[in-house]
């Protein structure tokens, strides 16, 4: 089976700014739990949108899932990442004019490929049981302005578990929350990461997580463009 | 679907600007179709003016000029047709009646016309409709007079009034027919058309005012006729008319006796067709028209401009939602639709509240508009016109949301999954 990520000799820079990644090599294996670490400015956003699909290596080979990403055109970059990515933000997760359930659903409405991939069952029955299992069943209905940050961090997990992609990208989702909470809400997407057998790269620049995931990868050290 | 779906429920999450803009578009596209509507209602009620006439016929000269005098009361006519060749027209086979009309004399700023029986006959306008009389009788004897609806209730005047003839078409005549007296006996129902602000007397009456006047001098002291001498007389004769109204035994016959008045040589004269000449001027007056068309398309299009405004000024504020559609896999192109989609759908609400409030202020406005201005708008259902407007308002969100869309799509590629500021 192909890795999750493999990058090689990978640079990447915004218009003809200065370089913000220059990775030689960087590698990751499926079902992993990664922890990506890094101080602010290290690149480490820039990293996930190139991982996404988002953005586009200048130089160098992106294999995500073993499929080469510059070898998509922006189209199929955006429906690989439909199908195959969920994505976890910081903060302000959710689009504010959705239900919890539509934000949920969105991925799926989103695009058929990820759709194909509920096995069968409804956008919403799965939205609902992804939603009992990360304890917010009871929101379904609420309006998102009505959730306190932890709760509007669930919801984006959910969102980005459903249709169970391989994989699971989460940029700092913890941060705004309490360490109680960190852990508890780790644990859950953890266990929903297990259930789907998806690999999970984690970014933060706080180390008191670290001891949480099965690797650890700190940017400074794969990312030669940062000094 | 997905797209028209977030589409709506943004606009509706942000309801309060979305209803601004709507009704901004809503104000302005009711105001075009407004001033469509009054258009089309005054060039209707401008041609209906008269109406069932086939031609107009007077002496030489131009033929808006003709129209003017003979049926808005406006201007002076600067000859006039004698009788004789008035009774030879009237009696022409192709020409199954007419109206005469002697011009010339007025009343406290109110246009004299000399007619006689026929005007009451066979007057026509708007759509057909008749002259009807509101009090009294159509004058017929030598003093009566009958005053237009808006003469009656401007002057004070009622039935039994007595009344002076000035010779002359201005406001306060220099020489005044003082010595005879004319008497109110019918007022004549409101029409909303020139009619109502008309002296109506009868030819004879007209004959007598200038009894002595023949030679276009006042008469000389001793050889004025006194009332009292016109009133013992048995017959007046009456010598010329201003112009004539005819109806044609056929219609086809028009054209043909037309030409053939125009052709006429024992005395110079012409005769126009109303609605053609009528046509004629209002193209005279249509600058003022399209002035006012465009105009309002302006403001359609500041309306348009202020929701282009909206939300280009709320793409800051929703670059957050734009990296997160991209993270769930949105393609720019769907961000770009998105953007659109908002445009259009306020433009097409915009429009269509638009025509909504015209037909509500017409339902409301019509009968007032009526009463006070004298014209009448009809409600119609909603015609090409109407259906090109809403077409290109549509089209022009349609255009203009691609100015934030396009400006969307640059920033959602440039910021990717962050918002870079």
């Amino acid at each position: 089976m192909s890795l999750a990520i493999d990058l090689r000799r990978l640079r990447f820079r915004y218009g003809g700014g200065p370089w913000v990644l220059d990775i030689p090599e960087l590698t990751l294996e499926r079902r992993a739990r990664a922890f990506l670490f890094g101080p602010s400015g290290s690149g480490k956003t820039t990293l996930l949108g190139v991982l996404a699909g988002v953005l586009e290596a200048e130089e160098g080979e992106v294999r995500v899932l073993g499929k080469d990403l510059a070898s998509l055109s922006g189209a199929q970059r955006d429906a690989f990442r439909a199908e195959h990515i969920g994505y976890v933000f910081q903060m302000f997760n959710l689009i504010p004019y959705l239900s919890v359930l539509d934000n949920i659903a969105l991925p799926a409405r989103m695009h058929a490929g990820r759709r194909a991939r509920l096995d069968g069952a409804g956008v919403k029955e799965t939205a609902a049981l992804l939603a009992d299992h990360l304890h917010i069943g009871d929101l379904l209905k609420k309006p998102v302005t009505e959730l306190s940050v932890g709760q509007q961090q669930r919801v984006a997990a959910c969102r980005a578990l459903i249709g169970a992609p391989e994989l699971i990208v989460a940029d700092e989702p913890t941060s705004s929350l309490d360490f109680d909470r960190r852990e508890a809400f780790l644990e859950l997407l953890f266990q929903e990461c297990e259930r789907a057998g998806a690999t999970l790269v984690f970014v933060s620049h706080d180390r008191t997580l670290e001891g949480m995931f099965s690797r650890t990868i700190s940017l400074p050290d794969v990312n030669k463009a940062v000094l | 679907m997905l797209v028209l779906d977030l589409a709506l429920k943004s606009l509706r999450n942000r309801a309060f600007s979305t209803s601004l803009t709507v009704g901004s578009i809503a104000l302005s596209v009711a105001l075009l179709i407004g001033v469509e509507n009054v258009r089309v209602g005054t060039r209707d009620s401008f041609s209906n003016t008269i109406s069932q006439t086939d031609l107009i016929v007077g002496a030489k000269g131009g033929t808006i000029q003709l129209l003017l005098y003979s049926v808005f009361g406006m201007g002076a006519p600067t000859n006039n047709l004698s009788w004789d060749t008035y009774r030879e027209w009237a009696e022409h086979p192709a020409i199954e009646w007419t109206i005469p009309y002697g011009l010339g004399d007025s009343h406290r700023g109110f246009r004299v016309i000399g007619t006689n029986e026929d005007f009451y006959r066979h007057y026509r306008y708007r759509g057909g409709q008749e002259i009807a009389l509101a009090e009294g009788r159509a004058g017929s004897g030598v003093f009566d007079v009958t005053l237009g609806a808006d003469v009656a209730s401007e002057l004070g005047y009622g039935i039994g009034d007595e009344v002076e003839v000035t010779h002359g078409i201005g406001e306060v005549g220099f020489l005044n027919h003082d010595h005879m007296h004319f008497e109110v006996v019918g007022i004549l129902d409101k029409t909303f058309t020139p009619v109502d602000r008309a002296v109506y007397v009868t030819l004879e009456g007209i004959e007598a005012i200038h009894f002595g006047w023949e030679d276009g001098a006042p008469p000389m002291p001793g050889e004025e006729h006194t009332h009292e001498e016109v009133l013992a007389m048995d017959e007046i004769e009456i010598t010329q008319v201003t112009s004539f109204f005819a109806g044609a035994t056929n219609r086809r016959d028009v054209l043909r006796l037309q030409r053939e008045i125009n052709d006429y040589e024992d005395e110079p004269m012409m005769a126009v067709i109303p609605g053609v000449a009528l046509n004629e001027m209002w193209q005279g007056i249509g600058y003022a028209e399209t002035g006012l068309r465009l105009v309002t398309i302006f403001v359609v299009l500041v309306g348009l401009l202020g929701m282009l405004v909206s939300l280009y000024t709320s793409l800051n504020e929703r670059r957050r939602e734009m990296a997160i559609l991209r993270a769930v896999g949105a393609g720019p192109n769907r961000i770009v639709a998105l953007l659109v989609l908002e445009s259009v759908c306020l433009a097409a609400a915009g429009a269509l509240s638009g025509l909504a409030l015209v037909y509500a202020l017409l339902s409301v406005g019509q009968p007032l508009v009526e009463a006070q201005v004298g014209l009448f708008i009809p409600i119609r259902p909603p015609g090409v016109i109407e259906l090109l407007l809403l077409c290109a308002v549509v089209t022009a969100g349609f255009l203009m949301g691609f100015v934030p869309a396009l400006k969307a799509y640059r920033t959602a590629l440039h910021d990717g999954l962050a918002v870079r500021v």
